[in-house]
């Protein structure tokens, strides 16, 4: 069955979210994008189970999400090290332009634990609902919740953000967190 | 917004409250702030928009037009 324009359309127009949301889950530009690659052909594989009038979106996301946990197990295994693995990516990452800025935040985000990570993005950056990330993490409605909030108050706590006034690196963390860096 | 007109007296007293703040006894899993919680969003979204906005990467293009031309071809008897 050729696939219906309005589809290919809808998967298009999910990428740029879905390739973001990658890389936040798994803090790695190449491994994200592979990510994607991977939930893409997965996705068109199986178009024919996509319920049209049903969001493309969820349904992507909640692709890539299953892929990822299932990958990400795997390699823990393999690894060993599970903890801090997120934090270390990122160090090893060459800086990208437009990477410093949010740097501080990254870090931050990289500390929390997966499931908190994960709920906090759908709900405040990809913009789904509740019940969307409910779904898509396959978990009750109460439990994105209370991991939307928990991620909150610790990103707060890691921030340092006690009062707006407070919020964002100033001069004076910069220069700390530069001076820290050097050698 | 208005921060800059704020007099430098009033400036010093709020770093002061901040620095105090933090020393706070009841330190519990305290809820946040709409402002803060405001402020985390508008963070959380700006880094992300920033993959967002550099749309559809051309390798993902070509593989959903691939498949899309794969399919054509396979319809045809």
């Amino acid at each position: 069955m050729p696939m219906d324009e309005s589809v290919r359309k809808a998967v298009l127009a999910a990428v740029p979210s879905l390739r973001a949301f990658a890389i936040s889950l798994c803090g790695n530009v190449d491994r994200a994008d592979d990510l994607v690659q991977e939930t893409l052909l997965r996705a068109l594989a199986n178009i024919e189970s996509f319920q049209p009038g049903t969001n493309m979106s969820a349904w992507l996301f909640t692709i890539l999400r299953n892929h990822f946990r299932s990958e990400y197990r795997k390699r823990r295994r393999e690894v060993e090290d599970g903890e801090g693995r997120y934090a270390e990516t990122l160090k090893s990452q060459p800086e990208q332009p437009g990477r410093v800025e949010f740097r501080e935040f990254r870090e931050a985000l990289a500390q929390l634990p997966p499931d908190q990570r994960e709920a906090l993005i759908l709900v405040g950056a990809s913009g789904f609902s509740y019940e969307e990330a409910a779904h898509i993490c396959g978990c009750a409605v109460g439990t994105i919740k209370s991991r939307v909030n928990r991620a909150r108050t610790r990103l707060a706590e890691l921030l340092s953000i006690n009062s707006a006034d407070e919020f964002g690196p100033d001069d004076q963390t910069r220069a700390v967190l530069a001076g820290g860096e050097r050698p | 917004m208005n921060e800059r007109s704020k007099p430098p007296a009033q400036q010093a007293q709020m770093v002061e409250s901040a620095a105090t703040r933090t020393k706070k006894p009841n330190h519990k899993p305290a809820k946040l702030t709409r402002e803060v919680q405001a402020r985390l969003g508008q963070q959380l979204r700006a880094m992300y928009d920033q993959v967002v906005n550099q749309g559809v990467p051309e390798r993902f293009a070509e593989l959903i037009n691939r498949i899309d031309a794969k399919e054509d071809k396979d319809r045809q008897p």
